[in-house]
């Protein structure tokens, strides 16, 4: 890729990065060197710069040679390096935010396909381009009426912001739908933003997309101080991510609960309502926020379970150890990217672990997912072996509330 | 050098267009405006004759639509002047008259080099950037696809034409470019220093004499396509959709 220096016009210094600052710090001084941040990344391979060797070269003056290369863009922030950091620095969270933002900052260009994202987040408040008066569609055909807050503002005890992936993304609106119906039938007392919702912005931090990030957690400071209610609930781990942990740095706590927490809470009356059995063998992707960041294994799996004839299986590697899906923090954007430089996307190795596990039934907890597991079982060619459904979708089949109507 | 740039908005295709009560306009208040993607290549065109050779870039624009977010852009690029022009009018000029208050500006800025996209999807009554050339009376080429400067009162063009064949011109200036795209992409500039661009970039203002022409053409009617009577239109599920297309391919012959 060719690069361009631009003109700096303005001199700007992130508010809260810098890494040449940053490795002068606290945590970073005890890096050892021993490199298995660089043994346990899943892209490893792939790049000419792992954690250990950009905390090297940036001491050594060499952040210019690191800014450059394509290993900037390979991190999809599935927080295994940060985990198994026997000195706990925060790689995922602090040293690839810091390095991305140094990129764009010194004028180097992201992937397009990430600027296209970037852009879209910027100009019409979510990744896919949708217009922002469409917001509600997903909700179309439901029926029953749903407390849309931008129309008509009182206070709710749950906010439930969508988030663009269930919003927008034919797919994952079957599954805003069916939770919908789920929290209806759970008598919770729930709204939406409507066409005032916009991105949290999570994967736009851990991109480096400080600017962008920042201005998405303003609009929604903004915004949300205009509602009342007791918790923001959703279906994103890494919307759950950004108001769990980068919110408070901008002096904006808002109680957040995502959606597996929030049900498996709810089993007691949630049980009763479970009544069709699923005879099939269920094993569950632990996604990288939830599960290895937020260290929430269990919620999702007591839900499962709470559905009668779905035997739970594991993959070889689950929980702490579970592989990522390849979508996280903006890869979601980058597969033409990191194909390129890795040779594949790390959803196709996935699927082939679900496969080896025995399990019919690929369940997931995150809209990411869905899209890029089942795009990756037509590649590997497991369309007849291997499903993939959304933890909400397993339940609302079980509750025979499930998108198609009754069975 | 002296680049300028002109900036011209149109109604962003991510909402349904309304077209307004008389029948012969889009209803612009109902509108989401962006850069017409020519302009912003016209743009980084300058930005990289600045940062390869030495510029100033000013960039002239309309008070219309979403304008303000397109010029902070702008200079988070790097530009050294950005002027708007007031604007009352609910709908953009058409391009005649377009061309007459643009130049209206620019003639007094004496640029030496005028680039300018080189057409916008909102064009019906002739094309501005070779009517903004008329205006000023200066020397026009259209179509340009990257630049380079090769001296002081002249700048090396390049144009493609049919037949894999590729012009490489040299311009004397002072001239207008309808540019089609730059030599590269337009770049992607963070957030971060369009935030910066927002709190420190200042516009001027400069006023042009309403356009003393009337449009030479009359706009009946607009309307959205009719459905010709040869075309088939597919509705159904997208399983529904997809099989119907499989089956015309089998049958056209396409797929076997």
């Amino acid at each position: 890729m060719q690069q361009t220096q631009p003109t700096i016009a303005y001199d700007y210094t992130p508010s809260t990065l810098d890494v040449e600052k940053l490795l002068r710090t606290g945590d970073f001084l005890g890096c050892l060197q021993c490199g298995m941040c660089a043994g346990s990344c899943p892209l490893g391979y792939a790049m000419n710069y792992t954690p250990r060797k950009i905390i090297l070269n940036t001491r050594a003056g060499n952040l210019n040679k690191i800014l450059v290369d394509p290993s900037v863009w390979l991190c999809i922030s599935c927080y295994t390096c940060s985990s198994r950091c026997p000195k706990k620095i925060e790689l995922t969270d602090l040293l690839w935010p810091a390095l991305r933002d140094r990129a764009l900052q010194e004028g180097f260009q992201p992937p397009t396909e990430l600027q296209d994202a970037f852009e879209k987040i910027y100009k019409y408040g979510n990744s896919l381009g949708g217009s922002p008066r469409k917001r509600m569609d997903w909700a179309a055909g439901l029926d029953f009426p749903i407390a849309n807050l931008a129309k008509d503002p009182h206070p709710v005890d749950v906010l439930w912001i969508v988030e663009c992936f269930p919003s927008y993304y034919p797919r994952n609106q079957i599954v805003a739908r069916e939770f919908a119906r789920m929290l209806n039938i759970l008598e919770i007392d729930w709204g939406v933003l409507g066409h005032k919702e916009k991105c949290l912005g999570d994967c736009d931090r851990l991109y480096g997309e400080e600017g962008l990030f920042e201005t998405l957690v303003e609009n929604n400071i903004e915004l949300l101080h205009d509602y009342q209610f007791n918790t923001i609930l959703v279906i994103d781990p890494h919307a759950f991510r950004a108001l769990n942990r980068f919110y408070p740095l901008f002096g904006a706590t808002f109680p957040a609960e995502h959606y597996a927490t929030f049900l498996a809470k709810r089993l007691g009356p949630l049980q009763p309502f479970l009544k069709k059995p699923i005879p099939a063998k269920v094993t569950y992707h632990d996604n990288c926020c939830i599960g290895r960041r937020c260290q929430c294994y269990e919620p999702p799996r007591q839900l499962l379970q709470a559905i009668s004839g779905i035997e739970l299986v594991e993959m070889e590697r689950n929980r702490d150890n579970a592989l990522c899906c390849g979508g996280g923090g903006g890869g979601m954007w980058l597969d033409g990217h990191i194909t390129k430089h890795g040779g594949h996307r790390l959803s196709d190795e996935r699927v082939k672990q679900a496969a080896a596990s025995g399990a019919d039934i690929l369940a997931v907890s995150c809209p990411y997912e869905l899209s890029r597991f089942e795009d990756s079982i037509k590649v590997a060619g497991l369309e007849s072996r291997l499903k993939v459904r959304d933890l909400i979708e397993l339940l609302a089949e079980s509750m025979d509330i499930q998108e198609g109507g009754k069975s | 050098m002296k680049i300028v740039t002109t900036i011209r908005q149109l109604p962003d295709l991510i909402e349904p267009l309304v077209i307004d009560a008389s029948g012969k306009s889009l209803d612009y208040g109902e509108a989401r405006f962006l850069v017409n993607e020519y302009d912003d290549h016209a743009l980084e065109q300058a930005v990289l004759l600045k940062e390869q050779h030495g510029a100033s870039i000013t960039v002239v624009a309309l008070d219309f639509g979403d304008v303000n977010d397109a010029l902070y852009t702008a200079a988070a690029k790097g530009v050294d002047r950005i002027i708007k022009i007031p604007y009352e009018e609910k709908k953009p000029p058409f391009p005649r008259a377009a061309a007459e208050i643009f130049a209206g500006v620019i003639r007094d800025l004496q640029p030496d080099l005028i680039l300018a996209g080189v057409q916008s999807y909102e064009e019906w009554d002739g094309s501005f950037t070779p009517l903004l050339a008329h205006a000023l009376q200066l020397p026009y080429v259209g179509l340009i696809q990257g630049v380079e400067c090769s001296g002081e009162q002249s700048i090396t063009a390049f144009k493609e034409f049919p037949g894999a064949a590729k012009a490489r011109m040299t311009i004397r200036l002072p001239a207008v470019l309808g540019i089609l795209a730059a030599s590269h992409p337009p770049r992607y500039v963070p957030i971060s220093r369009v935030r910066a661009a927002m709190k420190s970039a200042h516009f001027e203002e400069i006023a042009a004499a309403p356009p003393s022409i009337a449009p030479k053409i009359q706009l009946e009617k607009l309307y959205a396509p009719v459905t010709g009577a040869r075309a088939e239109m597919i509705d159904g599920s997208e399983s529904e959709i997809a099989s119907r297309i499989v089956q015309l391919l089998t049958e056209k012959g396409v797929l076997k």
